[in-house]
């Protein structure tokens, strides 16, 4: 007890010391309690049946508790849209995790500061441009008359309906994703490249190390630590694809390999307000992700020596 | 260099070749839908790459400009950027400040805090709810408050000032008496101006770009945003709402898929013409994040 005391009166006394840098804090602090906390506490309704006039404390409890994820997992949609959910980002972290290092490290090989600004303002300018607007490029250059049909026709004799047949959608997603980050993700490669001593290379032009060598056993193993941040990152992402695009891609035709978690939720959740049971589905996903993210970490972790927390 | 090998003359080629296509890949389709939005229809169906507008038509801008739901969206746009932008920036930077001063109470409980809701948040469901409880649904609060803070923002906001404000500028102005008030306002502020402009770029384009928060969050059509527009009137396929119903019938036609062409180019264009001037403050931003990570 006395302890605490002592703890306590430590603690308030720091606070009267600078209870300004609060006052600093406090819009913030707000702001986290009303719009993260709150909605956190919220989480609660997965487990009841919610009823909008009676509130979060007012409804009923679920009977049993997980009513609402039984119900989701006794559906035919739990097994599609959890498949489709881990194989969109399983297949985006496995192609646009290495492109954006690749492409880090051959444009620190080209000549001229000026050039390689260049080519870098370039490569992330498309990351200013909207999932609209994105998706609305998509859209307009993979119609049948639109000029990608016309190198695909050049190439196969015929075009393909590109935007509302389900087997390209993945593809397509993957690679306007690429358009869309590559230079951005880029950056912290480049900087991380930048900032390698020139003694480094020295020494390996004098034992006659090509461009292609010193590539390969220089630069790849000094960036690695940030790589392996980043893939910490992107696995403890896994279950939260960049839902805006995949729900701006959707077309009829295509959701069997385009509906993911996120979109269902929101489909059930605020199109047809079933508040407790997508919020229960929202919150199995939520709760995967969290506990990929702290295995990825601790892999990593073991194995390197580098992680997030 | 004599030393320099024949590889590495063969890499170079190659690189540079790398690098070209990049750079085509990347600005082409930007590119084409711009000259497509002012040739001719015909020309732009037939699949053709558009190199420069070979038959000038500008049928669709007189349209575009005639029609209103698109500038009710634009100026809807304008008014959830700046103000949620001032909003966010009030918001995040003193706080940014207080989480990186050492001596702050309970430091790093807050920045635990912050930072769990990177990786754990309530969904969308339950923001929604909130949303609905505090009474701010379908009013301009929904697009401007909860994405006052961005913790990412929040945690580069941090490092900047954990680097740049030395601990020895705020013990002496402490010993001149300087309150912390005082400390922020006349000596971190003035020296900021890189991390304002740094979270003025982050802000004003995720809110500029945001969709799906304008979807959940807003019920009136007629304050939606532009993106939101856009998205009716490309992908929902509803282009030809534009055209009034005394048209002709092939006329309408050239002009609807014109329009989307024109459309896209009037809601990115904002964007990408600010881009080269801002451009160096978004890598710096980038940069001053991926320290701490």
């Amino acid at each position: 007890m006395v302890r605490v005391g002592m703890w306590t009166k430590k603690v308030k006394k720091k606070i009267q010391h600078n209870w300004r840098l609060y006052v600093l804090m406090l819009p913030a602090i707000v702001w986290l309690a009303v719009f993260a906390y709150y909605p956190m506490y919220g989480l609660l309704i997965a487990f009841k049946d919610f009823k909008a006039a009676s509130g979060i404390v007012g409804s009923p409890w679920a009977q049993p508790l997980w009513k609402h994820f039984a119900d989701f997992f006794s559906t035919s949609v739990a097994r599609t849209v959890i498949v489709n959910t881990i194989a969109l980002s399983l297949l985006t972290i496995l192609i646009s995790f290495p492109i954006p290092i690749i492409f880090a490290l051959l444009l620190n090989q080209v000549r001229g500061k000026k050039r390689r600004k260049a080519i870098q303002t370039i490569s992330y300018a498309p990351y200013f441009i909207s999932n609209v607007v994105v998706v609305s490029i998509l859209n307009v250059i993979c119609a049948p008359s639109g000029f990608v049909n016309t190198i695909i026709k050049g190439l196969i004799g015929h075009p393909l309906l590109l935007m509302s047949s389900a087997e390209y959608f993945r593809p397509l997603y993957i690679i306007s994703n690429i358009w869309q980050s590559m230079g951005f993700s880029a950056i912290v490669y480049i900087a991380a490249l930048a900032g390698i001593s020139p003694d480094y290379y020295e020494a390996a032009i004098m034992d006659g190390a090509g461009k292609f060598k010193r590539i390969l056993y220089i630069d790849i193993p000094l960036i690695m630590p940030t790589a392996i941040i980043m893939l910490i990152l992107m696995v403890g992402n896994v279950m939260t694809v960049g839902y805006e695009k995949v729900y701006l891609m959707q077309a009829g035709t295509n959701t069997q390999v385009s509906e993911i978690i996120s979109t269902y939720v929101y489909k059930v959740g605020l199109q047809n307000a079933q508040y407790s049971f997508a919020t229960a589905v929202g919150l199995f996903n939520a709760v995967v992700n969290f506990v990929i993210l702290v295995i990825a970490n601790q892999i990593a972790k073991k194995v390197t020596d580098v992680s997030i927390f | 260099m004599k030393l320099k090998s024949g590889n590495d003359k063969v890499f170079d080629v190659i690189n540079a070749l790398i690098m070209i296509v990049i750079c085509l890949v990347i600005a082409y389709p930007l590119y084409y839908v711009f000259m497509a939005s002012f040739t001719d229809p015909g020309i732009v169906n037939s699949g053709k790459l558009l190199l420069w507008p070979e038959k000038l038509f500008l049928g669709g801008y007189q349209k575009i400009f005639a029609f209103k739901p698109i500038w009710t969206g634009y100026w809807n746009t304008i008014r959830y950027t700046v103000l949620g932008t001032l909003t966010a920036i009030a918001v995040t930077i003193p706080c940014g400040y207080a989480l990186s001063r050492k001596d702050l109470a309970g430091r790093r409980l807050w920045n635990f805090l912050f930072t769990f809701t990177m990786f754990f948040n309530g969904g969308i469901i339950p923001l929604y709810l909130v949303i609905n409880k505090i009474g701010i649904y379908d009013t301009i609060f929904a697009m401007i408050l909860p994405g006052a803070v961005s913790v990412y923002n929040l945690i580069v906001c941090r490092s900047f000032f954990d680097t740049s404000v030395p601990d020895e500028l705020i013990e002496a102005s402490k010993l001149d008496g300087c309150t912390d008030f005082g400390i922020f306002f006349r000596i971190v502020v003035p020296v900021s101006s890189t991390i304002i402009a740094v979270m003025l770029l982050f802000y004003a384009t995720s809110i500029w770009n945001s969709f799906i928060n304008a979807l959940m969050f807003m019920g009136d059509q007629s304050k939606m945003p532009l993106q939101v527009i856009l998205r009716s009137l490309i992908l929902s396929n509803q282009a030809s709402s534009v055209l009034s119903s005394g048209t002709e019938m092939i006329e309408r036609q050239k002009l609807a898929e014109q329009l989307k062409y024109g459309v896209i180019v009037v809601s990115a264009m904002p964007l990408l013409v600010v881009y080269p001037f801002v451009q160096k403050y978004f890598a710096k931003g980038v940069m001053i994040g991926a320290v701490k990570g």
